[in-house]
């Protein structure tokens, strides 16, 4: 069948703000969709919240609308576009849940919008886990015996037939939230009130539990003439009881019999048949009895997925791709096959290699959490590695994963279990957690075998014995030692997977040292092809991995070229956006006449896509790997260098190790100017740019002689980290202590969990740590700004922050235009950033953020490289700055690019756009929602409209909290925020709120003129929680206004913001929030709702391609 | 840690290939081909079809389920040698009887592992299939041994491989006779379902078979070159037409040839479990078990139609005659290793005997 002509307008839903479980993943299989569908000559109108992503770059659809993701806010943007068809199933799960509520609540049929890909039906059948377990079960599948229900009392009667131990999962949710395993009675009745809760249709599935069994994902694919094929099938190396998305992975599937994949094929096919899937992929997941071989289903997915993500880089088939095609009319043996140029894309993939995905947990963010993994996903990132064999490919993900690891043990990282018993050793291990491979290949390192371990763990043999393998190189490594090394030694050493890194560790040597003698020993990588077909066919698509075989694919390159390093697997601090600042030079350079090469090892990104760049290496982001990379590229052509500074983090801590003349745009130096505090300082001193008073220390006598001087409060954190990690705010010499005991394991790897700290690599630890008099109430800035060669700045914009300083500008809503800073400060902001793009030479970008304190602007921190905000401001404004800074990085000015017409003038006049992070709280119920110095954000949204309010309030509702209309405010303030609580009180109490406080507050206010209806006892005694957290159970609050108090533990009050937590009662913890919140709540009821796209609020920020 | 013995592949026209010898102690010639599938290597092996050829694997770990006499598609393994990148030391899977190095070995069949097999079939892809030898000797050794290989064209492998008498199997209602050319033991338990299955020696002239009375006669894979099985093309041509015929493979090429079409080699083949194939009839795309070197020329064929084309490089999968109740596929609807996707294909000999010669 041909592409349909009776669809013209095609409606794409992405999947909004990055969360746990749903990550950028979807904006890979959403710009890929965009592509297509564009290329295919359909107007496309695209709808998402999150500003961070790719696929919301204005040249990517004809209107861009970045809205919330709800019924109000797609139904306004259908009216508006009378789009003809709605593809949801490229969007995660947020599409389809919003894909059926507007089909239920019949918006789809009112405007005659067609689903493709997925109808209702199909989602539906899919969805519920019910109807679907009833569907199999009518095609003679097998699922595990289990029951719904709607009530406790319905939950406790189904437990009866199924029996314990049992899984309790919510329906219509993804990422298995409200999900776990229950094994006693009592622990089965506390699921299943939380599994109720969390569930928007309050419905909660009883299912026998089968954990233990091994776990295996198909993706499928199904074209409009029923043609089906399996793209990869993929084996977790954590049985079943740990989730897909918190196991560690491995395609294709290691342990299955012809006769049982096969089984598994005729079942996934069958699967996709019953539900009704008419076009596209999805992902069915089956769990193997491993003692008899018995089969049973566990879920389907009606839509790409994560897995999907991972399946289409594992492979280089693109599902996202074809899905789009498939659902517009074409059938598989209609498409061709991108890699081969000659085969179509119905076929099913071969692979030559093994592919590992190790996932990266951010557990130290939450302290006291257990970093215990479950059928719950809590995962935020995850790296995906590609050898020729399964040790190889694991040691490499392990590295991928920058948590200070160099592989399977055999580094610093492994002391940590060196206290450990054989029998904690095998306990911890039964449990999936994020040290699980370490803690078996210890156990087998000891001498365990691989039958206890299985017996522990479940872990299948294969994988342990594959474990073993590594374990006897070593010894053998370990017994040959540096010296007795011979190319033969080095190539089986290598083939394991061992890096240079791990091998300095174990003969204690520096790793330069061995690095030489094994380029002396003539030993280095082979790059192969990732190429769908096991080298059957021709490749023609520069895919490569680094493998240690005889013979490399590198080809010459004809023109000159640019090495990118992306940004690793994502984490809180570093995630998307600078996987869109890569992307963004990738493309620029690309056009500029560059073959750009990329290098990245998150399997969810856009720029591991092979289509973004002209070339792409999965590889880990370390020293030799990254070195590696650059001498075979250099052997092929033409390297005019290597982008370190758009990846975040990650590429600037290699960028010391990459010889400098290669470095583009700012010099290592100048990186080092910057971050180093000493340098730092004095050149702040030398422009006479006031700085928040402060010092460095390394002993805790050093921190309180600095704080002598600048008193308290003051922030205490280490150098060289992204995302706030480790930083603190103390008010006394006790806190200081405190804070100082938890640096001082800093970069002591794998260490304490206060000290995992190291994880985020070594570097930090050689860094004294940092101590700064905390500016209180001040307001933070941000600004972006490009400076090129010739010496021209352009600021990108000044954003100023709702939330004050001490909230980490990550976790913060800000604003462009700035809606409160005096044109005065905004100046000086301005001249300031000049003097120091200036003072550091600056080629490309720079983020300085400032605290303004008393109408005096401080500056807290500059980085010359690309920020958080970089494509916040690119839509906020216009201004492509991430494109622009590529350029400027290879020698273009600002004036060469404006006259191009890449570089436009900002565009800000007539909008505001608000930028609000979204926290992960939901995944970690009792976590305090407190906001503080250390960011905890997992993404953000954006809201844009004529005013600061309407924006704000859109920039609520995107990130799941609607501002109230009306009802009741819970005012709890701290002292140092009563005089301006009283503002955002009597604003609340105009709009026709009625007030609620605690008993200080409520004094306050009432001796301020401002009328509290209800007053609550003084925070703290016993019997006042009971009031305020009754008040919210009994959904008599629509709003919670509650700030730490300034001094103490700020934990206190924390029980008011976790009770509002668990009613879903939207809770601000700063008074700036609250301002803000009231002047959106006026504006949302002063103005009528409306949507606009970016092209219209802003034009494309490029011309078209 | 005992470094393990040391094996190689050197290829006719000098390619060597290092790695670790396993199997059996010896060493071995033939035709050198690869094979794609992910899973199924012991289906592969034991398979007669690879009678005279040394397969090299694509994928990486091979051996990880074990084996079991349950997947066997001969009672022993065929083909010459073995070349694999990794082979599993601890097979894990509970259908598992014994590992994959002790029955080569048991076999007599040598291995080589620790082999860039992408760099082997790369080769292949671009030099197109070549002899080889392959086993735990020097290089000069394994050379001469390659060289000395005859090229598989005009040689008739299937007379080493087809049954030494008749015999019978299979429970289904119906009667066929089943010519083994190196018949594998999925197809037998396909046809077992339909007809109680008399399979005879490769020579068996069709007087014999008539005088069977069969429902339907079947034509099976084998190995090497078709126009060098001798006697098949005018045995098959004086059978057509009194009796419903099925081929599949090796049987595909020689009902072609008795309807007077022509074989040829390809370069380097189609041995692996992901051909789309499309059926001409419905336009659906089948994903097939495929496993030949030589195709049926384009054209070449008077009196049937091409029912099925491979959709990577157009080859001729099916044929169906047009005036006798007779047809064909090129590649394996009974799978083992590979996709069901071509299961009906049995069905549709079902219906073809159901409406007789
Ligand atoms: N019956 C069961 N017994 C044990 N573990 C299970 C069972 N069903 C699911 N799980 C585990 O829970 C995880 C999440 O379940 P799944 O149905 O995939 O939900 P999600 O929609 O979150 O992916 C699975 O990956 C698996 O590890
Ligand atoms: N002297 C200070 N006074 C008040 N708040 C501060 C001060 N220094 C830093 N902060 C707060 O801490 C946050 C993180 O500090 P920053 O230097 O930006 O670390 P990172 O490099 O992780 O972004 C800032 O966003 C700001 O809110
Ligand atoms: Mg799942
Ligand atoms: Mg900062």
């Amino acid at each position: 069948m041909p592409r349909r002509d009776d669809i013209e307008t095609i409606l794409l839903i992405g999947s909004g703000p990055i969360v746990i479980g749903q990550a950028s993943e979807f904006d890979y299989s959403g710009t890929q969709a965009c592509r297509v569908l564009r290329a295919e000559g359909y107007r496309l109108v695209l709808a998402n919240s999150n500003p961070a992503t790719i696929m919301t770059d204005p040249d990517f659809a004809d209107r861009t609308y970045v809205e919330p993701l709800d019924v109000d806010a797609v139904s306004a943007i259908i009216d508006r576009e009378r789009p003809d068809a709605l593809l949801a199933t490229l969007g995660g799960q947020t599409a389809l849940n919003l894909a059926m509520e507007l089909s239920e609540g019949g918006v789809l049929d009112r405007y005659g919008v067609e689903l493709i890909g997925a109808n209702a039906e199909a989602i539906a059948t899919a969805e519920d886990r019910d109807r679907f377990k009833q569907a199999m079960q009518g095609i003679g599948l097998t699922v595990p015996a289990s029951g719904i229900a709607r009530t406790l009392d319905e939950a406790r009667q189904v437990i009866e037939e199924v029996g314990l131990p049992a899984i309790v999962r919510p329906a219509y949710i993804m990422g298995g939230k409200g999900a776990g395993i229950a094994t006693t009675a009592p622990e089965f009745v506390r699921m299943a009130a939380v599994g109720l809760a969390a569930s928007p249709i309050s419905e909660i599935l009883i299912e026998k539990s089968v954990a233990g069994w091994k776990e295996y994902e198909l993706e499928v694919m199904r074209d409009g003439h029923d043609n089906c094929v399996v793209v990869c099938s993929i084996e977790n190396l954590d049985p079943m009881g740990v989730h897909t998305g918190d196991s560690i992975t491995v395609a294709p599937a290691q342990t299955l019999s012809d006769v049982e994949y096969q089984a598994m094929r005729d079942a996934a096919f069958a699967c996709i048949r019953r539900v009704g899937v008419e076009t596209g992929g999805s992902n069915v997941q089956f769990a193997l009895d491993p003692a008899t071989g018995e089969m049973v289903v566990i879920e389907m997915n009606p839509r790409v997925s994560r897995s999907s993500a991972l399946a289409s880089k594992a492979t280089g088939f693109p599902i996202a791709k074809i899905a789009a095609r498939l659902a517009v009319g074409y059938t598989l043996d209609e498409i061709t096959n991108d890699i081969t140029t000659k085969t179509p894309a119905s076929f099913e993939p071969t692979i030559d290699y093994v592919v590992t995905k190790v996932p990266r947990w951010a557990f130290e963010k939450f302290p006291g959490y257990p970093d215990l993994l479950g059928t719950q996903m809590q995962s935020v990132g995850e790296a995906m590695a590609i050898g020729r064999t399964f040790p190889e490919s694991l040691q490499k993900a392990l590295r991928s994963l920058e948590h200070g690891r160099h592989g399977l043990n055999c580094d610093p990282g492994e002391e940590a279990m060196a206290g450990l018993s054989d029998s904690e050793l095998l306990a911890r291990a039964g449990t999936g957690s994020p040290d699980r491979p370490f803690h078996l290949e210890a156990l087998l390192r000891r001498g365990i075998s691989v039958e206890r371990v299985h017996q522990a763990t479940a872990v299948d043999p294969w994988f342990l014995d594959q474990i073993c393998r590594i374990v006897e190189e070593r010894s053998h490594l370990a017994a040959t030692g540096a010296a007795g090394m011979d190319r033969w030694a080095w190539r089986r050493a290598k083939r394991l997977g061992f890096s240079d890194a791990q091998l300095a560790w174990l003969w204690g040597r520096p790793e330069a040292e061995v690095r030489t003698a094994r380029l002396e020993a003539e030993v280095t990588p082979t790059y192969k092809t990732v190429d769908t077909c096991g080298a059957e066919f021709e490749a023609h698509t520069p895919y490569h991995y680094s493998t240690w075989e005889d013979e490399d694919e590198v080809a010459p390159s004809r023109r000159p070229k640019v090495v990118i390093l992306g940004s690793g697997p994502n984490r809180i601090g570093q995630g998307i956006e600078f996987d869109y600042c890569c992307v963004h030079a990738s493309f620029a350079l690309g056009d500029a006449g560059f073959e750009t090469v990329m290098v990245n090892c998150n399997p969810e990104t856009v720029s591991t896509d092979y289509d973004t760049s002209d070339r792409l290496y999965f590889e880990p982001l370390t020293t030799e790997d990254v070195l590696s990379v650059l001498d075979a590229e250099a052997a092929s052509g033409d390297l005019v260098g290597v982008v370190v500074s758009l990846g975040g983090q990650t590429p600037l801590k290699l960028a010391g190790e990459i010889p400098p003349e290669l470095v583009l745009g700012t010099s290592p130096d100048a990186i080092d100017l910057a971050e180093d505090r000493e340098r730092w300082s004095g050149l702040c001193a030398r422009l006479d740019i006031p700085q928040p008073p402060g010092g460095v220390a390394s002993s805790l006598d050093g921190a309180l002689a600095v704080v002598g001087r600048i008193g308290y409060p003051a922030l205490v954190r280490p150098s060289y980290v992204l995302g706030g990690r480790a930083m603190s705010i103390v008010y006394d010499d006790d806190g200081l202590a405190a804070a100082m005991a938890e640096l001082a394991t800093f970069g002591a790897p794998g260490g304490a969990r206060a000290g995992s700290l190291g994880r985020e690599g070594g570097l930090s630890a050689e860094r004294p740590v940092l101590i700064d008099r905390f500016l209180e109430d001040a307001v933070e800035v941000d600004v972006d700004a490009v400076r090129d060669a010739t010496g021209e700045v352009l600021i990108g914009a000044v954003m100023e922050h709702v939330e004050e300083a001490g909230v980490h500008s990550g976790d913060s809503a800000c604003a462009i235009p700035p809606p409160t800073l005096a044109a005065r400060v905004v100046a000086t902001i301005e001249g300031h950033t000049r003097a120091i793009a200036d003072a550091l030479d600056v080629r490309g970008l720079l983020n300085v953020q400032y605290a303004v304190a008393q109408g005096e602007v401080y500056v807290i921190e500059a980085n010359p490289r690309a920020s958080r905000t970089v494509p916040f401001v690119a839509k906020a404004t216009g201004v492509a700055l991430a494109k622009v800074a590529a350029r400027v990085m290879v020698g273009a000015s600002l004036a060469d690019l404006r006259s191009e017409g890449l570089l436009m003038a900002p565009r800000t006049a007539g909008h505001v756009a608000v930028k609000e992070a979204v926290l992960p709280f939901n995944r970690f119920p009792e976590a305090d929602s407190l906001l503080g110095p250390e960011m905890r954000s997992t993404g953000e949204v954006m809201g844009i409209d004529r005013t600061f309010g309407l924006a704000f309030a859109k920039s609520q509702i995107a990130a799941g909290d609607r501002l109230p209309e009306r009802g009741a405010v819970f005012f709890s303030l701290a002292d140092r925020d009563k005089a301006n609580g009283v503002i955002a009180a009597r604003r609340f109490a105009a709009l026709g709120f009625d007030l609620v406080a605690t008993a200080g507050t409520a004094a306050h206010l009432e001796a301020a003129g401002v009328s509290v209806s209800t007053v609550l006892d003084k925070v703290g005694e016993h019997d006042a929680e009971v009031t305020a957290v009754e008040l919210l159970a009994a959904g008599k609050v629509a709003l919670v206004v509650n700030t730490p108090r300034g001094h103490g533990p700020r934990a206190d009050g924390a029980y008011i913001r976790s009770a509002a937590a668990a009613h879903r009662v939207p809770c601000l913890t700063t008074v700036a929030a609250a301002l803000a919140a009231a002047e959106g709540v006026g504006d949302w009821a002063a103005h009528p709702f409306a949507v606009r796209s970016l092209q219209e609020w802003v034009g494309t920020a490029t011309p078209p391609p | 840690m005992t470094r393990p013995r040391p094996g190689r592949l050197v290829l006719a026209d000098g390619e060597v290939f290092e790695g670790e010898a396993f199997g059996a102690d010896t060493i071995a010639s033939g035709e050198v081909v690869f094979n794609t599938v992910l899973t199924g290597y012991q289906e592969v092996i034991t398979d007669p079809s690879y009678a005279g050829q040394i397969v090299a694997f694509t994928a990486t770990h091979i051996g990880n389920y074990g084996v079991t006499a349950l997947d066997g598609e001969s009672a022993r393994p065929q083909c010459r040698a073995v070349v694999v990148r990794d082979l599993a030391r601890r097979p894990s899977n509970w259908r598992a009887e014994g590992d994959l190095d002790d029955l080569l070995r048991a076999a007599g069949v040598p291995g080589v592992s620790g082999v860039d097999t992408r760099r082997l079939t790369r080769h292949l892809r671009r030099r197109g299939a070549i002899a080889g030898a392959a086993g735990p000797a020097d290089e000069a050794t394994l050379l001469d041994a390659a060289r000395a290989e005859p090229a598989t064209e005009g040689i008739d492998l299937v007379a080493g491989v087809t049954c030494a008498a008749p015999y019978t199997t299979g429970t289904g209602p119906r009667r066929v006779v089943a010519y083994d050319y190196g018949v594998k033991a999925t197809m037998l338990r396909h046809l077992g379902r339909l007809a109680t299955v008399e399979v005879v020696p490769a020579s068996t002239p069709a007087g014999e078979v008539l005088a069977r009375r069969p429902d339907g006669v079947f034509l099976s894979n084998g190995p090497g070159d078709p126009a060098a099985v001798t006697g098949a093309r005018d045995t098959i041509a004086s059978l057509l037409g009194r009796v419903p015929v099925f081929g599949i493979c090796l049987g595909h090429q020689l009902l072609a040839a008795a309807l007077g079409g022509t074989t040829y080699k390809l370069d380097f083949g189609h041995h692996g479990g992901n051909h789309p194939v499309k059926r001409v009839a419905t336009d659906a795309v089948e994903i097939t078990s495929q496993n030949h070197s030589y195709a049926v020329a384009e054209g070449s064929v008077e009196g049937a139609d091409v029912t099925h084309v491979n959709l990577n490089d157009g080859v001729i999968e099916g044929l169906s005659c047009r005036d006798v109740p007779a047809f064909s596929v090129q590649y394996h609807p009974e799978a083992g290793p590979g996709p069901h996707d071509a299961r009906y294909l049995f069905a549709e000999f079902e219906a073809l005997m159901e409406r007789g010669a």
